[in-house]
Protein backbone atom coordinates (compact mmCIF):
# COMPACT_ATOMS: atom_id res chain seq x y z
CA UNK A 1 0.00 0.00 0.00
CA UNK A 2 2.67 2.55 0.58
CA UNK A 3 4.32 1.60 -2.26
CA UNK A 4 2.11 2.25 -4.10
CA UNK A 5 1.56 5.74 -2.85
CA UNK A 6 5.17 6.11 -2.97
CA UNK A 7 5.47 5.00 -7.29
CA UNK A 8 2.67 7.18 -7.42
CA UNK A 9 4.10 10.17 -5.96
CA UNK A 10 7.39 9.75 -7.56
CA UNK A 11 5.56 9.52 -11.13
CA UNK A 12 3.40 12.95 -10.13
CA UNK A 13 7.22 14.40 -9.04
CA UNK A 14 8.54 13.34 -12.00
CA UNK A 15 6.15 14.59 -14.36
CA UNK A 16 6.14 18.31 -13.22
CA UNK A 17 9.73 18.18 -13.52
CA UNK A 18 9.04 17.58 -17.34
CA UNK A 19 6.51 20.03 -17.26
CA UNK A 20 8.51 22.34 -15.66
CA UNK A 21 11.34 21.81 -18.28
CA UNK A 22 8.73 21.71 -20.99
CA UNK A 23 7.28 25.50 -20.16
CA UNK A 24 11.17 26.56 -19.69
CA UNK A 25 11.66 25.31 -23.52
CA UNK A 26 8.39 26.74 -25.34
CA UNK A 27 7.05 29.97 -23.38
CA UNK A 28 7.84 33.23 -25.40
CA UNK A 29 9.58 35.83 -22.59
CA UNK A 30 12.14 35.45 -19.48
CA UNK A 31 8.89 36.09 -17.29
CA UNK A 32 6.30 33.63 -18.53
CA UNK A 33 9.43 31.36 -18.39
CA UNK A 34 10.14 31.99 -15.23
CA UNK A 35 6.44 31.15 -13.77
CA UNK A 36 6.15 28.15 -15.67
CA UNK A 37 9.05 26.91 -14.33
CA UNK A 38 9.76 27.86 -10.88
CA UNK A 39 6.42 26.74 -9.77
CA UNK A 40 6.03 23.42 -11.33
CA UNK A 41 9.19 22.41 -10.80
CA UNK A 42 8.56 23.31 -6.63
CA UNK A 43 5.45 20.75 -6.61
CA UNK A 44 7.65 18.73 -8.38
CA UNK A 45 10.09 18.21 -5.69
CA UNK A 46 7.66 18.88 -2.82
CA UNK A 47 6.14 14.97 -4.27
CA UNK A 48 9.62 13.72 -5.20
CA UNK A 49 10.76 14.42 -1.31
CA UNK A 50 7.16 13.56 -0.24
CA UNK A 51 7.22 9.71 -2.06
CA UNK A 52 11.30 9.35 -0.75
CA UNK A 53 10.38 9.90 2.97
CA UNK A 54 7.45 7.84 2.66
CA UNK A 55 9.90 5.21 1.01
CA UNK A 56 12.90 5.15 3.38
CA UNK A 57 10.49 5.85 6.67
CA UNK A 58 12.60 6.54 9.21
CA UNK A 59 12.76 9.96 11.27
CA UNK A 60 16.28 10.96 10.27
CA UNK A 61 15.03 10.75 6.50
CA UNK A 62 11.74 12.10 7.22
CA UNK A 63 13.43 15.75 9.13
CA UNK A 64 15.96 15.86 6.17
CA UNK A 65 13.39 15.51 3.72
CA UNK A 66 11.04 18.17 5.45
CA UNK A 67 14.06 20.69 5.87
CA UNK A 68 14.76 20.18 2.11
CA UNK A 69 11.29 20.91 1.04
CA UNK A 70 10.69 23.73 2.91
CA UNK A 71 14.70 25.45 2.41
CA UNK A 72 13.13 24.95 -1.78
CA UNK A 73 9.43 26.72 -0.88
CA UNK A 74 10.94 29.57 0.75
CA UNK A 75 14.11 30.18 -1.76
CA UNK A 76 12.82 29.03 -4.43
CA UNK A 77 9.58 32.55 -5.02
CA UNK A 78 12.77 34.86 -3.60
CA UNK A 79 15.43 33.86 -6.18
CA UNK A 80 12.87 33.51 -9.32
CA UNK A 81 11.82 37.10 -7.80
CA UNK A 82 15.13 38.77 -7.62
CA UNK A 83 15.92 37.33 -11.17
CA UNK A 84 12.81 38.84 -12.80
CA UNK A 85 13.12 42.10 -11.62
CA UNK A 86 16.95 42.12 -12.64
CA UNK A 87 15.82 40.94 -16.20
CA UNK A 88 13.01 43.87 -15.49
CA UNK A 89 15.71 46.68 -14.85
CA UNK A 90 17.85 45.44 -17.54
CA UNK A 91 14.81 46.32 -20.20
CA UNK A 92 14.63 42.51 -21.09
CA UNK A 93 11.85 42.50 -24.16
CA UNK A 94 8.30 41.41 -22.76
CA UNK A 95 6.42 39.37 -25.19
CA UNK A 96 3.95 41.29 -27.75
CA UNK A 97 0.78 39.88 -26.26
CA UNK A 98 1.82 41.27 -22.83
CA UNK A 99 -1.40 43.07 -21.33
CA UNK A 100 0.05 45.18 -18.14
CA UNK A 101 3.26 46.86 -17.05
CA UNK A 102 2.26 48.74 -13.78
CA UNK A 103 6.22 50.06 -13.64
CA UNK A 104 6.05 51.74 -16.97
CA UNK A 105 2.51 53.05 -16.53
CA UNK A 106 3.47 54.81 -12.90
CA UNK A 107 7.09 55.92 -14.53
CA UNK A 108 4.68 57.69 -17.18
CA UNK A 109 2.38 59.25 -14.82
CA UNK A 110 4.97 60.39 -12.97
CA UNK A 111 6.70 61.96 -15.93
CA UNK A 112 3.08 63.59 -16.83
CA UNK A 113 2.94 65.15 -13.71
CA UNK B 1 7.31 -2.37 -8.72
CA UNK B 2 9.12 0.11 -7.23
CA UNK B 3 12.13 -0.45 -9.06
CA UNK B 4 10.69 0.25 -12.41
CA UNK B 5 8.79 2.92 -11.43
CA UNK B 6 12.27 4.47 -9.93
CA UNK B 7 14.16 4.07 -13.42
CA UNK B 8 11.36 5.47 -15.18
CA UNK B 9 11.63 8.51 -12.61
CA UNK B 10 14.73 8.57 -13.23
CA UNK B 11 15.11 8.51 -16.52
CA UNK B 12 11.70 11.61 -17.18
CA UNK B 13 14.25 13.63 -14.89
CA UNK B 14 17.03 12.99 -16.93
CA UNK B 15 15.05 14.23 -20.17
CA UNK B 16 13.75 17.35 -18.12
CA UNK B 17 17.54 18.05 -17.68
CA UNK B 18 18.29 17.55 -21.19
CA UNK B 19 15.42 20.16 -22.13
CA UNK B 20 16.43 22.98 -19.58
CA UNK B 21 20.29 22.22 -20.73
CA UNK B 22 19.13 23.71 -24.45
CA UNK B 23 17.43 26.66 -22.93
CA UNK B 24 20.59 27.20 -20.82
CA UNK B 25 22.45 26.55 -24.78
CA UNK B 26 20.03 29.06 -26.11
CA UNK B 27 19.25 31.58 -23.84
CA UNK B 28 18.52 34.31 -26.10
CA UNK B 29 19.18 36.91 -22.95
CA UNK B 30 21.17 36.33 -19.86
CA UNK B 31 18.38 36.06 -17.40
CA UNK B 32 16.80 33.06 -19.39
CA UNK B 33 19.82 31.00 -18.55
CA UNK B 34 19.72 31.87 -14.84
CA UNK B 35 15.83 30.88 -15.14
CA UNK B 36 17.26 27.80 -16.31
CA UNK B 37 20.16 27.53 -13.70
CA UNK B 38 17.65 27.72 -10.78
CA UNK B 39 15.33 25.05 -12.83
CA UNK B 40 18.45 22.41 -13.20
CA UNK B 41 19.24 23.02 -9.86
CA UNK B 42 15.91 21.98 -8.38
CA UNK B 43 16.08 18.96 -10.89
CA UNK B 44 19.54 17.81 -9.97
CA UNK B 45 17.82 17.96 -6.38
CA UNK B 46 14.79 16.18 -7.58
CA UNK B 47 17.67 13.48 -8.99
CA UNK B 48 19.62 13.19 -5.69
CA UNK B 49 16.52 12.60 -3.49
CA UNK B 50 14.94 9.79 -6.18
CA UNK B 51 18.49 8.20 -5.78
CA UNK B 52 18.73 8.28 -2.42
CA UNK B 53 15.25 6.53 -1.86
CA UNK B 54 16.32 4.13 -4.78
CA UNK B 55 19.85 2.68 -3.23
CA UNK B 56 19.01 3.23 0.25
CA UNK B 57 21.88 5.62 1.09
CA UNK B 58 20.39 8.03 3.38
CA UNK B 59 23.66 10.30 2.79
CA UNK B 60 22.50 11.64 -0.44
CA UNK B 61 20.02 13.16 1.36
CA UNK B 62 22.86 15.58 3.36
CA UNK B 63 23.94 15.88 -0.34
CA UNK B 64 20.73 17.18 -2.06
CA UNK B 65 20.83 19.88 1.22
CA UNK B 66 24.03 21.42 -0.16
CA UNK B 67 22.83 20.98 -3.55
CA UNK B 68 20.00 23.13 -2.98
CA UNK B 69 22.05 25.39 -0.86
CA UNK B 70 24.30 26.23 -3.74
CA UNK B 71 21.74 26.79 -6.06
CA UNK B 72 20.42 29.18 -4.30
CA UNK B 73 23.04 31.09 -3.64
CA UNK B 74 24.58 31.08 -7.16
CA UNK B 75 20.99 32.51 -8.27
CA UNK B 76 21.46 35.33 -6.24
CA UNK B 77 24.37 36.05 -6.91
CA UNK B 78 24.54 35.61 -11.15
CA UNK B 79 21.13 37.85 -10.39
CA UNK B 80 22.44 40.58 -7.97
CA UNK B 81 25.75 40.46 -11.25
CA UNK B 82 23.00 41.22 -13.81
CA UNK B 83 21.12 44.12 -12.14
CA UNK B 84 25.15 45.78 -11.10
CA UNK B 85 25.74 45.79 -14.51
CA UNK B 86 22.84 47.97 -15.87
CA UNK B 87 23.73 50.70 -13.68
Amino acid sequence: MSETITALLLLAGSAFGLLAAVGLARMPDVFTRMQASTKASTLGLGCLLAGTALQLGDPASIVRAASIGAFVMLTLPVASHVIARAAYLRDVPLWEGTVIDQRREAERMKNEE
Amino acid sequence: MLETVTLIVLVVLAVSLLIAFGRLASGPTLPDRIVAMDLIAVLVVGLIVVSAGATQERVFLDAAIVVALLGFIGTIAYARYVEREHD
